[in-house]
């Protein structure tokens, strides 16, 4: 995964609180395999049902400004990938679910927290309608339909997906003592391998 | 001396191989949980030509996707569930599969195998792993990306959560369940209310709680956006693991226990934040919304949009349109077309028990499905005569697996029908498209089989329990 620094797109507001997983994409889709491009499952059945949904009339949508717990529920982190195969690189919100907002960083998906207050200025500023968005991720800025927001997220996170950093290829470096730690615990706890 | 512990820090400190200047921990995990939907974590692994590093330590099972039902099996099903066998045999990890006596739902499984034990750190790519601090395990879902750094390195990256602490004073009365107690917590603090934090439940209520009960109470932990959940583990919890398949024996059982009865909260320990919850004034509670936070009493009354802050109203009024009702109607008697009894959070032979209690010598007036949350359960479910008593009833009795709590093996709620389902979430869509869910605690479910309207279990219980 490649990092980044800025985005430059167009945001839309989605006025909901509670987007759940389910809702992103629904669990009859999950059989296919990633090749297969998951956008079109994005929040399926809501732009289904309202051809005019906001992300049925804004295909290149890349900034999505939401309310409150988006991403609840399932660690399907297929919910991730609608989003990032649909095109959209951040998500603004006053907070997030935690098994979500942890997917979405590993892949490239920025889960922004503003306060509640401002994420109402911005949806009422962006209504029905989308608006140019430039997101600075070293900066922790964003202007969206001309409103300038300081946004919150972990330095962690921050740092991850500037760089693009890849788990894996850091934590086998510490092999060893990864082998070491298995070793001692279950020396010193030895109920603790299973048995049978 | 050193500084008073939580629990939860105690199992934390178990398990870090290290910690990054960053603040990162690298934690060792003991055992990892896989099932059809960690096929894209498998491909991840393929991609990079690697071995999964402790297959010893790996389970797999059949569930999502589990037919539950005589009948053909769709392609796509069926593709899900070889995939996972042809990932497990080629990685050597021991897999419940299908025609296995032991296969079920991932958090029944568990526990009921002795996989999970306390003092573990537990991870499955799937948020309900919460279930299993139930047995003072830290347990926690992980996502795809996550699986895959697991199978590669038998470790996990994590942030060190906060730590909340739910204490429940007094009793759970006659009819109410630990689910109820999860729905009104739930409901209370909101669906993001406990985010950021691992959540430990202590308290009378917890001691006298069985572990059926104690692992309903943690797997819901997720529905208010903890973490994980977490009880220390103490006599019931050891009492339930002797004996399991894959627990600890003879000196190694004994070991075992003398281990885990450390496994406390240290008097005096802080926590982030603490909360109490007096069980006695909780009554059987359903959701009427589509997030569990929408959670009232049964005897409560669906909300008015009208006369909730403007922002609110748009989104109550959607949420009422989906789920066919009227502002401020009583919520008891608000006819069903279906229920559902199972799932890993009531699919335990004590839901059984409960739900058959309410049943025996009655009919049901709506179709319904139970799915045993294993095949174990089902086999002491038809050894106790439970089976009977929900075919008596009129219900279908089906096989273990995730079935209609998710519909991804077909189980599904048609568009429009309502559901009174002893399940874990009410989400749009989750039970099948435009189905409306009410979730409930699995003697409620039988309430409104009874009845056919959603109604307080109390009274049909009487002279019962
Ligand atoms: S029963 Fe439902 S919540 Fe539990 S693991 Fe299966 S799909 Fe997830």
């Amino acid at each position: 995964m490649s990092g980044w620094h800025v985005i430059e797109g167009r945001a839309v507001a989605l006025a909901q609180e509670n987007i759940d997983t389910d809702q992103l994409i629904p669990a009859r889709f999950m059989s296919a395999p990633r090749s297969t491009g998951y956008g079109g499952f994005l929040l399926h059945d809501a732009r289904q049902d309202d051809t005019g949904h906001v992300l049925n009339r804004f295909a290149g949508t890349s900034v999505l400004v939401t309310r409150r717990n988006f991403g609840s529920g399932s660690s399907r982190e297929a919910a991730v990938y609608a989003l990032v195969d649909f095109g959209v690189r951040a998500v603004f919100a006053p907070s997030f679910g935690d098994i979500f907002a942890g997917n979405a960083v590993n892949n490239g998906l920025l889960p922004a927290r503003l306060p509640a207050e401002e994420i109402e200025a911005l949806i009422e500023a962006l209504g029905s309608n989308d608006a140019l968005a430039r997101v600075d991720l070293n900066a922790r800025q964003a202007v969206i339909g001309g409103h300038a927001v300081v946004f919150d997220l972990d330095p962690l996170w921050q740092q991850k997906l500037v760089n693009g950093w890849d788990d894996i290829d850091l934590t086998t470096q510490h092999q060893a003592q990864i082998l070491q730690f298995r070793a001692a615990r279950f020396a010193a706890h030895q109920w603790a391998a299973p048995t049978v | 001396m050193s500084a008073p512990q939580t629990l939860f820090a105690k199992l934390w400190a178990a398990h870090e191989v290290m910690q990054r200047a960053d603040g990162m921990s690298l934690l060792w995990v003991d055992r990892h949980l896989v099932h059809e939907g960690s096929h894209h974590a498998f491909a991840k692994l393929a991609a990079r030509g690697m071995a999964v590093a402790a297959p010893d330590l790996t389970f797999g099972v059949v569930d999502h996707y589990a037919p539950t039902r005589p009948g053909a099996v769709a392609p796509d099903i069926r593709r899900m569930i070889d995939t996972l066998g042809q990932n497990a045999a080629a990685q050597g990890i021991r897999l419940f599969d299908l025609r296995d006596p032991g296969q079920g739902i991932v958090h029944v499984v568990g526990p009921e195998q002795g996989l999970t034990l306390p003092g573990l750190l537990i991870n499955c790519g799937d948020s309900h792993t919460s279930t299993h601090g139930a047995l003072g395990a830290l347990a926690f879902g992980v996502g795809a990306t996550e699986v895959a750094h697991i199978l590669a390195t038998q470790t996990i990256w994590q942030r060190k959560p906060k730590v909340m602490r739910i204490m429940v004073t007094g009793a759970l009365g006659a009819g109410v369940a630990a689910k109820d107690l999860a729905l009104h917590w739930i409901a209370k603090f909101g669906a993001d209310g406990a985010r950021g934090h691992a959540i430990e439940y202590a308290g009378p209520a917890i001691d006298t709680m069985s572990i059926e009960g104690r692992l309903t109470l943690c797997n819901l932990s997720i529905e208010g956006g903890a973490r994980l959940g977490l009880i220390a583990p103490d006599q019931v919890t050891f009492d339930y693991l002797q004996g399991r398949a894959f627990a600890p024996k003879g000196a190694a059982w004994d070991s075992a226990v003398a281990d885990w009865r450390a496994l406390r909260t240290d008097a005096g320990a802080v926590f982030d934040r603490e909360v109490t919850i007096d069980a006695s004034t909780i009554a059987p509670t359903v959701t009427w919304g589509t997030s569990p936070e929408e959670a009232l009493p049964i005897t409560g009354h669906v909300p008015d949009p009208a006369l909730l802050a403007a922002g609110a109203q748009a989104q109550a009024r959607a949420t009422l349109d989906y789920m066919g009702l009227t502002p401020g109607m009583a919520l008891a008697g608000v006819a069903v077309d279906e229920v559902f009894i199972g799932s890993c959070t009531n699919g335990r032979i004590e839901d059984l028990r409960l739900a058959a209690a309410v049943l025996a010598g009655r009919k049901s007036r709506v179709p319904g499905l139970v799915s045993p949350g294993s095949a174990l359960v089902k086999r002491q479910a038809e050894a106790e005569g439970l089976a009977q008593i929900f075919v008596g009833a009129g219900l279908e009795w089906a096989d273990a697996g995730c079935s209609m709590c998710v519909g991804m093996n077909g189980d599904l709620v048609a568009a429009g029908q309502r559901c009174a389902s002893s399940t874990n979430r009410n989400f749009r869509g989750r039970q099948g498209r435009g189905a409306r869910t009410h979730l409930m605690s699995p003697a409620m479910v039988a309430a409104a089989a009874v009845m056919g309207y959603l109604a307080d279990v109390r009274p049909l219980l009487e002279g019962r329990v």
